[in-house]
């Protein structure tokens, strides 16, 4: 029965801190920080929508991924595309040999628009995009591998040779991608100019609206039956297939998920940081991410924010001071995570912190009835 | 001799080879509807792959399975379980990480496609059924713990009580009994006289006396082929299954 308790607790725990979570990024931090702190920290929580996803598919499905910059760099791209079209326009392209194409086109020689931008002049397209593109990517990915029962450190690898793959394919059809730059000079969506510091606030609100909305749908995820699917698959894959569910179809839907929600993560980085580039595609961002969750707790939705907002803002203060070390603490924190605390703060808080509340509470709330006589037992 | 479509399940010719070691050859195997058929055979014999090979683990090399008169080999496992084949294996299997309640949950034979399973509701239907099944199993008082918790014992009849609330049409059991002490072999024994009704039960096992307090027909295995069948007293009076088996 006490466990029974102990979930519904964990729940209850959850809910508060994705309270505190809200409290913490749209009032304390906008009231606290300054226009430039505060983009920064909207950067940081674009990042937060990838390890929410990996706390999907890595801490409940048992799915590693090394290879999340791939849907976080769609998304963005998608995003870039559209807003660099905006910024190309006839009138601010006049002195190039071709105007009304990206800049970076016309330095590569091209003479038109590439097909694949023509539809990005749209922005309803854009946005479908944003998730489209991105999710139909994870879904041919992960559904030829899940489907072959390739999984667990094979599909890691997968994901991390596709992460190379798309960098170097970027970088190579710079002509096409804007290479290794990626797509910079991004002004304005429909007209409303991204610069400003109006437009930055605004926009870091959607993120944080958008990320609180995010946490709140992966814990709907979490707490269906389907989440404790996830569970059972990561404990024993094969035995679910005897309970009668298609394991492969379950992987390949949690998978696209977390790589949706990475992927709306990598527009708002678009929107609030002005570019994109393949330096947030590759193998290391990637490993990164997967460090702010394995900091913050894999298996705990809250934990991932908390971590990747935590390993961000050590790794910006630290790297402020001593730039050449962070990559190192950076390691260290690491193996001390998987070694030390495998379930993260999360795990720490939950299984420490709590039990001891919940002693001193019993101890206050004992002390007082001291002072009556106590009851016999 | 009936043909074959009064059989519920129908092994014909079934050949299965790994790197060329036959572990089944050419084995014949048919179960009546209703039917309580034990397979034993000494270590080796491929009790486990025929198991294995009809729950579409393995896949057969040769030979056709029919379950109800329709083809399912090449079906994947879980096509195979929603036709009503449920597996219960050597070792306990299930979900540590789960309470008892969600174990018999996830196995109740609805909502099991993505959507389903995201937008189950658990309804009054099915909590009624999972605690009539934890009675059943005798694990009502342990039904919100963690399933890791569990004895040995207790976690073979939660799986024996995951595969009730499948209701399958057949049921396969891989050595039920296990590791498990007399008094728990003896529960067993009850509870798994009370859910072979209305359903066709095929049973590997080692344990003699317990072969002896369930079995209705007996097919003994030996090298991939089987050696007899038949009652449990010409069983044991058969030679040859003195020679490779019981003798020993």
């Amino acid at each position: 029965m006490s466990t029974a308790n102990t979930t519904t607790k964990n729940r209850h725990l959850e809910l508060i801190g994705i309270g505190l979570i809200a409290l913490l990024i749209l009032v304390v931090l906008p009231v606290w920080l300054d226009a430039f702190r505060l983009n920064l920290v909207g950067k940081y929580l674009t990042y937060a929508f990838v390890a929410v996803g990996l706390v999907l598919c890595w801490g409940y499905t048992g799915i590693l991924s090394l290879g999340q910059g791939i849907f976080f760099g769609l998304g963005g791209y998608c995003m870039a595309m559209f807003l660099k079209l905006e910024a190309s326009s006839v009138a601010n392209t006049k002195i190039q040999s071709t105007p009304g194409i990206p800049d970076f086109m016309d330095w590569n020689q091209l003479t038109h628009l590439p097909f694949f931008w023509v539809p990005f002049k749209s922005l309803p397209f854009a946005l479908i995009a944003v998730i489209a593109v991105p999710s139909l990517a994870a879904f041919i990915l992960s559904y030829a591998m899940f489907k072959r029962r390739v999984g667990g450190v094979y599909f890691a690898i997968i994901t991390q040779a596709f992460a190379a793959v798309l960098t170097i394919l970027i970088i190579g059809r710079q002509g096409y991608t804007g290479g290794i730059n990626g797509i910079t000079d991004l002004r304005t969506m429909w007209g409303w100019d991204i610069r400003t510091d109006g437009a930055k606030e605004i926009l870091y609100f959607a993120c944080a609206f958008l990320l609180i909305g995010m946490m709140f749908l992966a814990r709907f995820v979490l707490s269906s039956k389907l989440g404790r699917i996830l569970v059972a698959i990561r404990d024993k894959e094969d035995r679910v297939r005897f309970s009668g569910y298609d394991v492969a179809s379950v992987k390949v839907f949690i998978f696209c998920l977390a790589s949706a929600i990475a992927a709306v993560g990598g527009a708002m980085f678009t929107l609030q940081v002005g570019f994109m580039s393949p330096s947030f595609v590759g193998i290391v961002p990637s490993i990164e991410m997967v460090i702010f969750c394995a900091v913050g707790g894999r298996q705990s939705v809250v934990g991932a924010v908390v971590g990747t907002l935590l390993v961000n803002y050590a790794k910006t203060s630290f790297s402020e001071s001593f730039p050449e070390l962070w990559l190192f603490a950076m390691g260290g924190l690491f193996i001390a995570v998987v070694l030390a605390f495998p379930r993260g703060i999360a795990g720490l808080f939950t299984d420490q912190v709590v039990p001891l509340f919940m002693k001193w509470k019993s101890a206050r709330d004992g002390a007082t009835p001291d002072a009556t006589p106590a009851p016999a037992e | 001799m009936a043909n074959s479509t009064d059989f519920l399940l129908a092994l014909e010719g079934v050949t299965v080879s790994f790197d060329g070691f036959k572990a089944v050859n050419d084995l014949n195997l048919y179960i009546d509807k209703g039917e309580l058929r034990v397979i034993i055979g000494p270590n080796g014999a491929g009790k486990t792959t025929v198991l294995d090979l009809i729950c579409g683990r393995t896949r057969v090399s040769n030979g056709s399975i029919k379950f109800q008169d329709h083809e399912i080999t090449g079906l994947t496992e879980h096509e195979i379980v929603k036709r009503g084949i449920g597996r219960k294996f050597q070792t306990p299997s299930i979900y540590d990480d789960l309470s008892v309640f969600e174990n018999l949950e996830i196995s109740f034979p609805r909502g099991r496609n993505v959507f389903g399973a995201l937008f189950w509701n658990r309804t009054s239907e099915i909590i009624e059924r999972v605690q009539e099944i934890a009675e059943m199993i005798y694990l009502s008082d342990q039904i919100n713990q963690r399933a890791e918790t569990l004895s040995h014992g207790q976690k073979q009849w939660l799986e024996i009580g995951m595969l009730l609330i499948q209701d399958p049409e057949l049921l396969m059991l891989d050595e039920p009994v296990a590791g498990m002490s007399v008094s728990e072999r003896v529960k067993t024994a009850a509870l798994l006289n009370t859910i072979i009704k209305n359903r066709s039960v095929v049973v590997i096992e080692h344990d003699m006396k317990f072969v002896e307090s369930i079995a209705h027909r007996v097919t003994v295995l030996h090298q991939g082929k089987v050696l007899a069948e038949g009652d449990m007293e010409a069983i044991q009076a058969d030679p040859h299954v003195k020679e490779v088996y019981l003798g020993h």
